[in-house]
Parts: C-alpha cells; sequence; structure tokens
C-alpha cells in the first residue's frame, strides 16, 4: 500500500517547526507504524535526508516511549493500543496520516516527534514511591491485603507513563498519571503510612509543572492504552482533599 | 487549610461545591415555576409571594447570588488558565467514542447560560424587585401579578419562548456532564458508582431541561 504521511517536523527545541508531507511506497499492510516510520527513515537517510526523530524502546506496549498523536488521536485509532501496537492494515491504502507529537506547555518538543516527559519523573520524584526499606521480600502471606485492594493495585501499576492521557486533554492535565500511582500505592498498608505527604506534593509538582485541571471529559480514559479509569480521578480528589482538610 | 484552593483540585472543589449548591437551587425554583401551569395564576402568585417574603429565603438569597458569582468567576479563571497548558495546539481531531459533546463545552453552555441569566433578571427579578409590578388582592391579601409578568412576556413575544427554550436546553446539557462531575471533583466515585451518578446526571438534565422548556411552550401554544 501507498501513504502520504504529513509529518511535524522541527530541528530543536527552539526552533519553529511546520508539516512536510512524505510518500511512502511498498507499505506492507502487516508493518507496525513505528517499521512504517523505519522504513521512511532508511530512504531519507539514502537520500542525504535527516531522518524523522519518535521515541520507540520494547515496541511491545510497555515501556511507554512512543507516543505519537495520530490522525487527531493519541497512539492512533486503535483501542488500547501504544503507537508501537498499531498495524498498517488500519490504514487505507492512499490515505493521508497526520503525524504530530504530544502538544503540551510541560511536555516541550526536543526534535520532531520526540517530546520531552521528565515532567512525570519529577511527579514521581516528589513522592511516587514508598520510603521504608522493604528487606528481603517477605513470604507472601506475611501482611494479608484483600483481594479487591490487589485488584486495583495490579490494574493501576499498569501506567506505562506515555502521556497519552496529557495529549488527548483538552487542558494537557496530569491528573489521571498521577491518578494512577496515587491509587496504585494506596492499596498497600505499606503505601498508606506516606499517603496524605505523597498525594499534596504530588499534586502540588503537578500544578507547578504547567499541567492543567481536569474537566472529567474522559478523554484520558478512552486514549490510555491500558484503560485505566477515571475512578482513579475520584480516588485522587479524594486522597487530596482528605489529606488537605487534616491539615 | 485554606491554601487548598490554590491548587488545581481545590479550584476544582469550588465548581463542584457551588455547582450542587445551584442544582439544589434550581430544583426549588422549577418546583415553584411549574406551579404557572395550574390553574388561573393563583396558585403561581401566591406561592411566587410566599418565596418573595419569607425570611429564611431573603437570608439564602445573597448566599445563592454569592454562589452564582463564584462559579461563574472560578469557571472563567480555571479555563482561561487551562488554555495556556496547550500553546501550540493539533491540526487535527477525532472523535475517541467517549467525550461527550457537552464535557467538552462545558464553558461554552456555562457562557449561554450566563448570557441568557442576565436577560431573565432583567425580564422577572428586577421587575419584581425594583420596579413597581401590578398588584391582585386575593381575600385581604394583595401582592405583586407576578402570573401576569410571565404570561405577558410568553405570551406576546415569540423570541422570548425561543430563547427560555434555548436557555433551557443548555442548562440541561450544562448539568448532563455537570451533576456527575461535580460527584467526581468531591471524590465520590467509584468504577460503580460512576455509571449510576451518570444515569442520575441524564435524568436530573432531562426534568430540569425539559420542565424549564415546558413554561414558555405551553403559553406560546396555549394561552
Amino acid at each position: 500500500m501507498t501513504v502520504k504521511l504529513k509529518i511535524w517536523r522541527q530541528k530543536d527545541s527552539s526552533s519553529k517547526g511546520k508539516f512536510e508531507v512524505y510518500e511512502l511506497d511498498n507499505v506492507a499492510p502487516d508493518m507496525s507504524f513505528l517499521e512504517m516510520l523505519d522504513s521512511l527513515n532508511q530512504r531519507l537517510v539514502k537520500e542525504g535526508k535527516s531522518p524523522v526523530a519518535f521515541d520507540h524502546d520494547c515496541r511491545e506496549g510497555i515501556c511507554g516511549s512512543c507516543g505519537i498523536y495520530i490522525n487527531g488521536r493519541p497512539h492512533g485509532n486503535d483501542h488500547r493500543t501504544t503507537t508501537c501496537e498499531l498495524r498498517m492494515r488500519g490504514f487505507k491504502d492512499g490515505e493521508t496520516i497526520t503525524i504530530e507529537p504530544w502538544r503540551a506547555a510541560a511536555f516541550p518538543v526536543v526534535k520532531d516527534l520526540v517530546v520531552d516527559r521528565s515532567a512525570f519523573d519529577k511527579i514521581i520524584q516528589a513522592g511516587g514511591y514508598i520510603s521504608v526499606n522493604a528487606g528481603a521480600a517477605q513470604d507472601a502471606n506475611a501482611i494479608p491485603v484483600p483481594k479487591h485492594n490487589a485488584d486495583v493495585a495490579f490494574d493501576t501499576a499498569s501506567c506505562i507513563g506515555c502521556g497519552a492521557c496529557v495529549a488527548a486533554c483538552k487542558n494537557a492535565s496530569a491528573m489521571l498519571f498521577v491518578a494512577a500511582k496515587i491509587t496504585h500505592l494506596a492499596q498497600f498498608p505499606q503505601g498508606r503510612v506516606e499517603a496524605p505527604e505523597r498525594v499534596k506534593r504530588m499534586v502540588a509538582k503537578m500544578d507547578e509543572l504547567g499541567f492543567g485541571s481536569c474537566t472529567n471529559t474522559r478523554a484520558c480514559e478512552a486514549e490510555c492504552p491500558k484503560g485505566i479509569s477515571i475512578s482513579t480521578i475520584a480516588k485522587l480528589n479524594r486522597e487530596y482533599l482528605t489529606a488537605k482538610l487534616k491539615d | 487549610m485554606l491554601e487548598i484552593f490554590n491548587s488545581s483540585i481545590g479550584k476544582k472543589l469550588i465548581m463542584s461545591i457551588t455547582g450542587l449548591f445551584l442544582m439544589l437551587f434550581l430544583v426549588v425554583h422549577l418546583t415553584v415555576n411549574l406551579m404557572l401551569l395550574v390553574g388561573d395564576g393563583e396558585v403561581f402568585n401566591r406561592a411566587a409571594h410566599f418565596m418573595g417574603t419569607n425570611p429564611a429565603v431573603r437570608v439564602i438569597e445573597p448566599i445563592l447570588a454569592i454562589g452564582f458569582i463564584f462559579h461563574i468567576f472560578y469557571a472563567t479563571y480555571i479555563t482561561l488558565q487551562n488554555r495556556k497548558k496547550r500553546p501550540i495546539g493539533y491540526t487535527t481531531s477525532a472523535s475517541n467514542g467517549l467525550s461527550t459533546w457537552s464535557s467538552k463545552n462545558i464553558y461554552i453552555l456555562g457562557a449561554t447560560i450566563f448570557i441568557f441569566l442576565v436577560i431573565h433578571l432583567a425580564n422577572f427579578f428586577w421587575k419584581l424587585k425594583f420596579e413597581s409590578v401590578e398588584t391582585i388582592t386575593y381575600g385581604d391579601e394583595t401582592m405583586p401579578n407576578a402570573y401576569a409578568l410571565v404570561a405577558g412576556l410568553f405570551t406576546n413575544y415569540w423570541w422570548y419562548d425561543l430563547l427560555y427554550v434555548i436557555g433551557a436546553i443548555s442548562l440541561g446539557l450544562h448539568l448532563s456532564h455537570g451533576f456527575w462531575a461535580a460527584f467526581q471533583t468531591l471524590g465520590w466515585n467509584g468504577t460503580k458508582w460512576l455509571k449510576r451518578l451518570e444515569v442520575v446526571a441524564y435524568v436530573y438534565a432531562i426534568v430540569i431541561g425539559t420542565g424549564f422548556s415546558i413554561i414558555p411552550i405551553y403559553f406560546f401554544l396555549f394561552k
């Protein structure tokens, strides 16, 4: 198949970017979206042009590196997939595909489709951890955890920090990311000890780094490749408000 | 503790609490208004007179005004702040199948309701409160003929009927998102409650939206 690619090109964070259009032939329908970009890049390198920069690592949907805004949606049109899991068979022959980087004040463009997502790391550094010395692995039954809590923890721990929630939100809010981390760590007795301090510090950091607030449009939930529910945002609000009311 | 309102969640808390308070007011307002559809206006006039003279209502009135002001002011402030969070926008957009139109346009709907509110206050509240309106006597009780004021507006000017229906529909759409979102912001939500609150939100929004629409339509068609 043949596709027409309209790709955002930007030399570095300080230069002004623009769209460039490339025609690409011989695209196999079974190719992943990133493999398709690889083949474009091979051609660009052969032609002595600068290849399109994009983030990628595991290419199996678990690292959270690849994040591209494709035809108006983060990670493209497929439900609960990352960009690397997206296949070219989902596109029509001859289709124009618009490819943009994540857009958010807190995620500045580094080059082309690569954005700086270290703001997420800074939020985690502000409190997204348990600071007790856990020691060696304990006997599985030493600390009883209800099944429900274990399930919620598993579901929320599946957040890969790709940033699709921020990219999808009309306010570029990081609420779903923070909510997943808060909900995850609040499920266990070890995590409860620091829960009030953790939520206050992480929310303060999120606000400081220039993420917007939540309008409850559920765009984040719809685009999250791991299907994390906005019920975690309610949990975050609950944790935050109770922690603040006790101040 | 007050520094809670400096945070993004704290500002949304103000939207949530004022919103819930205003939603409670709408129920009272609609209940009184539906009396317009009963009889020749005595029931409505007596209800309006009770609301206009009752000391408890007099105390709540300024609190209600503060509720409106905070809700409108913070909505504008939060929206302006949020718009700065994405300085360069996307060139394409596609539906995600989950976000409702009302949720994405909650501020536009709010602004429409605000314009309606100003006209609405000028039509009735201002006239009854600060201007002399015709009075009516039932037995030995004399009171402003609020019914005549409403009926006069809705039977003589079809565009006011249209305007009030547009206002009511905007309000219904605003509430279809705002109702459950208010509870979400308060943290009262979970996977089970999310669905339940959404259903209650739709029922509430339909009751308020159609309830307020019926009145001008009734006067337009039958009076």
